[in-house]
């Protein structure tokens, strides 16, 4: 190997909450939303960690707070060595050189108004960097990268198409070879053969320039592709983090399960075969989380211990850290519901004809 | 939702406070006399003197103030001492020395007209504006829709003292369908009142009708493309439902809000229409006030309007919350 | 393009030979051209495709949401022995919601934000039955049990945005089957959920097929829940029907090289290698200017094995490769094969 792997990005208890105004006579502040509360995570160079959950689990919160777009509540932020939780904006505008964010929507993170060329460019011009051979060249050069035609220059972005415009994004992000990008959902807004492109563009992208990934999204088999190693979030929490080997074949936190086992596999054989854990009841609000674990209201195998004591992230194997008092590797029978399978479905007298 | 209201009492209340003060410092900071004002022509410093005593004018401006806002809630007795006290009764909008009335009865004299006026013609350009607007928005790209909107832009340039007179001269006086507009209270004679108001009701409505034909036909396409709306065809729901009861009821809250606020800026007193049909409502007597320079009235009738319009935007809000659950419940 | 396979006499509905043609500012939009299918009662049909595929077109033209005014639908939809293309908007109009129903992808916007669910719910009701309005809302109130939702005596007077996601759909769907129709057309109705919740959704819909004897469309582009829950497939590209055959068959022996493509390009969890994905290169096409020759050809990486260039030419017929499985492609069927197999071997790698 390469010799010591540079660390990053290093986050350490990182919480950023949200206060909740009432709407009474006098308006003040009756409670928090606890968006991301309490995680830590490390990120060396050239390296993707995977950051999942369901909606509300604070993932794409904590991606924004980590470049510092919206303001920690408490913890520490450092990237490439350096401590960016405190600094003022104005103190961060050359830092931005070394961390980049990519966007989910391809249709609402560039500017419509902007052509090609000016989107790309604006890296440079706002760091004031001047790269041999000029900047126009230099976009140029980047478009192409990227799999876009550079004779585009001076398009704008409604003549492109949502991948296409993901590129673009991804050209801007990628323009001052920057350390880490963060990736929130990239892929999702784009139809599936697109998406392919896309993941592929970014691995290679990664391979080129060794800039670090912190790719945060709810689709796990996409998360799967393209993730050196995966941090489940739930709630706010990061109830695992593991190689991704690990997490997927022998996770050992009871959430990390009940999302797998949901996530159907286009395979009908072994699809209709599996069987799913249930989870009781509906995501908790964050408003009001629950006391000690905060899985504990839906997990199958609660304890009175879990109601009660927070679970701290500790590693049960070399790289692979749990939060959960009673971590288990293979669930339960009882909890596993078979699946609802359907009918055969397989005869040639199938309800499909042609003309 | 109680707390909503509250909020929004409370927030008038201060509203209107704020108002009565600055109307009233405003017309004491006006350059001229207003104890000069208090008579006419032949005005003698005797006089003007007398009078600035007898209205308590030559008292400090805060004690006037201080007057002023306390007559508004339980009267007010100019110069009590005098032999001849000027009872003004509560609310006590001022004393017209010109007129020799209190201001508050002036104004209700002439309310009812600009009433009848404001809510006639509400009510006709709401129903005109708002089907048209529906009709246009469903004829969406078509010669409708087109027509429509350009009858809108025609009725929304011309002037309204234009359409006026080139309504009187029409219907009045060129075809004689209608006979001079003379003013009578509709429980007096309601045939000549109806026949007086037709032709106000049209210029005003037309005006508006305009707006909202633009509006609602504005509101009805955008919500027409909302999912909730395709939701309902799939219910199989008659296209008559699904346009009014899904997507113009969706799309209310801007039209509420505008219909709120245009019926309470006409009930201050339409000044163009009624003076070209010769109606005595609020405008007309807005119009004779400041020819007059009659301060008191002046400051009357701003208040008037002024409150209304505050009030107007109390409704609209609380209507607001009866439409939209989401603000009832946040 | 034979045309005697009209009506399936046994299924609830059969689509046949369905055109859709919208005029728009670039041209005429050829949003479906000449689609046919069927589906019976208790069985799941998916139709797969991605953006611009026609496939959400396809159901609206189906639930005739299609403004015939503005669009040119042509070819035949046979509903439980009646013809709906040529029917009249107000009769088509009495069987949306009663034969036929129809659930969409986003819940929160689907449901008006004024009205309460169980006024919703009732309204739905009404439109088709006669019923008095305590009996509407009783039957309301069941359906919300029905559909899993708790404490439906007092969820019924909520309005959607006290709702969660998963709740919201469960309500749409509560809607939709209010008054027992035989068809229901799933628009993407999962894909704005959680995973979890998904996998509820959609356990919810196969138990109330068996109950309802439902034949269901699901249109989607997730190639997972497809091999979850649907009994056929047909795929769509560019408009057209490219393949059609039962799940397995698409899945273990497609026909089509954009199928494979498909299949190749989806992110896998269970394989055991990681390897670069072989996504199909280019955009998907527009739906103005249909090329002359097949619809996929842009696109394909083994075009150019059909030695008479027909490809660019002519457009492909449906062919039925195997008994129930058609497909639409110059290829030769041995090529076809030898193609899948090769990659579906790849693809199979070690299984995780």
């Amino acid at each position: 190997m390469t010799g010591q792997p540079q660390e990053v990005l290093r986050v350490t208890d990182l919480r950023t909450y949200f206060p909740v105004r009432s709407r009474g006579l006098i308006p003040h502040v009756v409670g928090q939303v606890m968006a991301v509360d309490g995680i830590s995570l490390s990120l060396n160079a050239g390296e993707t960690l995977g950051l999942v959950g369901e909606s509300g689990c604070g993932k794409t919160t904590a991606g924004r707070t980590v470049l510092r777009l919206v303001r920690p509540t408490s913890g520490k932020i450092e990237l490439d060595g350096q401590d960016i939780t405190n600094l003022s904006m104005k103190e961060l505008v050359p830092l931005r050189r070394k961390a980049q964010i990519i966007f989910q929507d391809p249709y609402n993170a560039l500017n419509p108004r902007h052509t090609v060329g000016k989107i790309i460019e604006a890296p440079f011009r706002i760091q004031e960097v001047e790269p041999p051979g000029g900047v126009r060249r230099t976009v140029q050069d980047l478009m192409e990268r990227v799999g876009l035609n550079p004779e585009h220059y001076n398009r704008y972005p409604n003549e492109f198409s949502g991948g296409q415009r993901q590129r673009i994004g991804i050209a801007r992000a990628i323009a001052l070879k920057p350390k880490l990008i963060v990736c929130d959902e990239p892929v999702s807004a784009l139809d599936v053969s697109i998406q392919a492109q896309i993941l592929n563009l970014l691995r290679d992208l990664q391979e080129e320039f060794g800039v670090a990934y912190l790719f945060i999204a709810h689709d796990l088999a996409v998360v799967r592709q393209i993730s050196e190693r995966v941090a489940v979030m739930y709630l706010g929490h990061i109830m695992e983090t593991a190689p991704r080997r690990i997490i997927y074949s022998g996770p050992l936190h009871p959430y990390t399960h009940s999302l797998l086992s949901a996530v159907p596999i286009p395979d009908p054989e072994r699809q209709q075969k599996r069987t799913r854990i249930l989870l009781e009841g509906d995501l908790p609000s964050p408003l009001n989380p629950p006391s000690g674990c905060v899985f504990n209201t839906r997990c199958f195998q609660a304890q009175e211990r879990c109601r009660v004591e927070v679970p701290q992230l500790v590693e049960a194997a070399p790289g692979h850290y749990v939060a959960c008092h009673f971590p288990v590797a293979t669930p339960p029978a009882a909890v596993q519901v078979p699946h609802a399978t359907h009918g055969d479905g397989s005869g040639p007298e199938g309800a499909v004809t042609g003309a | 939702m109680a707390g909503y209201l509250v909020r929004r009492v409370l927030g008038m209340l201060v509203l209107l406070f704020l108002l009565t003060t600055t109307v009233f410092f405003l017309f004491n900071i006006l350059p001229g006399d207003p104890a000069r004002l208090t008579c006419g022509k032949a005005c003698s410093p005797t006089i003007i003197e007398a009078n600035r005593h007898r209205l308590g004018l030559d008292e400090p401006v805060l004690t006037q103030y201080g007057k002023f806002v306390a007559g508004i809630f339980v009267g007010r007795t100019f110069s009590p001492d005098s032999p001849e006290p000027i009872v003004c009764s509560a609310p006590c909008l001022g004393y017209s020395f010109k007129r020799g009335e209190q201001v508050l009865p002036l104004i209700m004299r002439s309310a009812p007209v600009t009433f009848y006026l404001a809510i006639g013609a509400f009510v006709i350009w709401l129903v005109v504006g708002i089907s048209l607007g529906i009709y246009a928005a469903l004829r969406r790209g078509r010669w409708q829709d087109r027509l429509i909107m350009t009858i809108s832009l025609v009725g929304y340039s011309l002037p309204s003292f234009f359409i006026g007179l080139l309504l009187v001269f029409f219907v009045i006086v060129k075809w004689g369908l209608l006979p001079f507009p003379s003013y009578v209270s509709p429980f007096e004679n309601p045939v000549q009142f109806t026949q007086t108001m037709i032709l106000p009701w049209m210029v005003l409505a037309a005006l508006n009708a305009a707006f909202y034909m633009r509006l609602t036909r504005n509101q009805v396409l955008e919500t027409l493309g909302d999912d909730y709306v395709r939701t309902a065809r799939a219910k199989g729901l008659p296209e008559r439902t699904v346009i009014v009861h899904h997507a113009l009821r969706a799309g209310l809250t801007p039209i509420v809000t505008a219909a709120g606020l245009d019926l309470a800026y006409l009930l201050g007193g339409a000044i163009i229409t009624e003076n070209i049909f010769s109606l005595p409502g609020l405008g007309a007597l807005a119009v004779n006030s400041i020819t007059d320079s009659d301060l008191p009235l002046i400051a009357g009738i701003t208040l008037l309007t002024a409150s209304l319009i505050i009030f107007a935007n109390l409704i609209v809000d609380l209507l607001y919350a009866v439409i939209d659950p989401r603000v009832r419940l946040a | 393009m034979s045309q005697d396979v009209g009506r399936k006499p046994e299924a609830y509905l059969s689509v046949s030979d369905l055109v859709v043609r919208f005029p728009s500012e670039d041209g005429i939009v050829h949003a479906v051209e000449g689609v046919s299918f069927s589906v019976t009662r208790g069985k799941t049909l998916a139709i797969v495709g991605e953006s611009g595929s026609g496939k959400s077109v396809t159901a609206q033209a189906i639930m005739g949401l299609v403004d015939r005014r503005v669009a040119s639908v042509s070819g035949e939809v046979w509903l439980d022995g009646e013809e709906l293309v040529g029917m009249p908007d107000e009769e088509l109009r009495g069987l949306r919601g009663l034969k036929m129903a129809m659930i969409f992808q986003d819940p929160m916007s689907s449901l008006h934000p004024f009205y309460r669910v169980g006024d919703q719910l009732t309204e739905a009701a009404l439109v088709h039955q006669k019923l008095s309005k305590s009996d509407a809302r009783s039957l309301a109130i069941e359906m919300l049990r029905r559909v899993g939702i708790p404490a439906p005596g007092q969820r019924v007077d909520d309005y959607p945005h006290q709702l969660s996601g998963g709740m919201r759909q469960r309500v749409m769907i509560a809607m939709a089957l209010i008054n027992s129709p035989a068809l229901l057309i799933a628009d993407e109705s999962t894909t704005a959920l959680d995973v979890t919740v998904q996998a509820q959704i959609l356990e919810l819909i196969t138990k109330l097929q068996v109950e309802f004897d439902t034949a269901v469309i699901l249109i989607t582009h997730d190639l997972g829940i497809v091999a979850d829950i649907a009994d056929d497939v047909v795929v769509m590209y560019g408009g057209r029907l490219v393949e059609a055959a039962p799940t397995r068959r698409v899945y273990y022996a497609p026909e089509m090289p954009y199928t494979l493509g498909l299949l190749n390009s989806v992110p896998r969890m269970d394989r055991e290698r990681v390897d670069r994905l072989d996504p199909i290169p280019g955009n998907p096409p527009s739906a103005v200017n249909l090329p002359e020759g097949c619809v996929f050809q842009p696109r394909c990486t083994y075009s150019h094995l059909v030695t008479d260039g027909a490809c660019v030419d002519r457009n492909p017929d449906l062919v039925e490769a195997e008994p129930g499985h058609f497909v639409r492609c110059h290829l030769p069927g041995a090529e076809r094969r030898r193609i899948a197999d090769g990659v579906l071997a790849t693809l199979a790698g070690d299984p995780a």
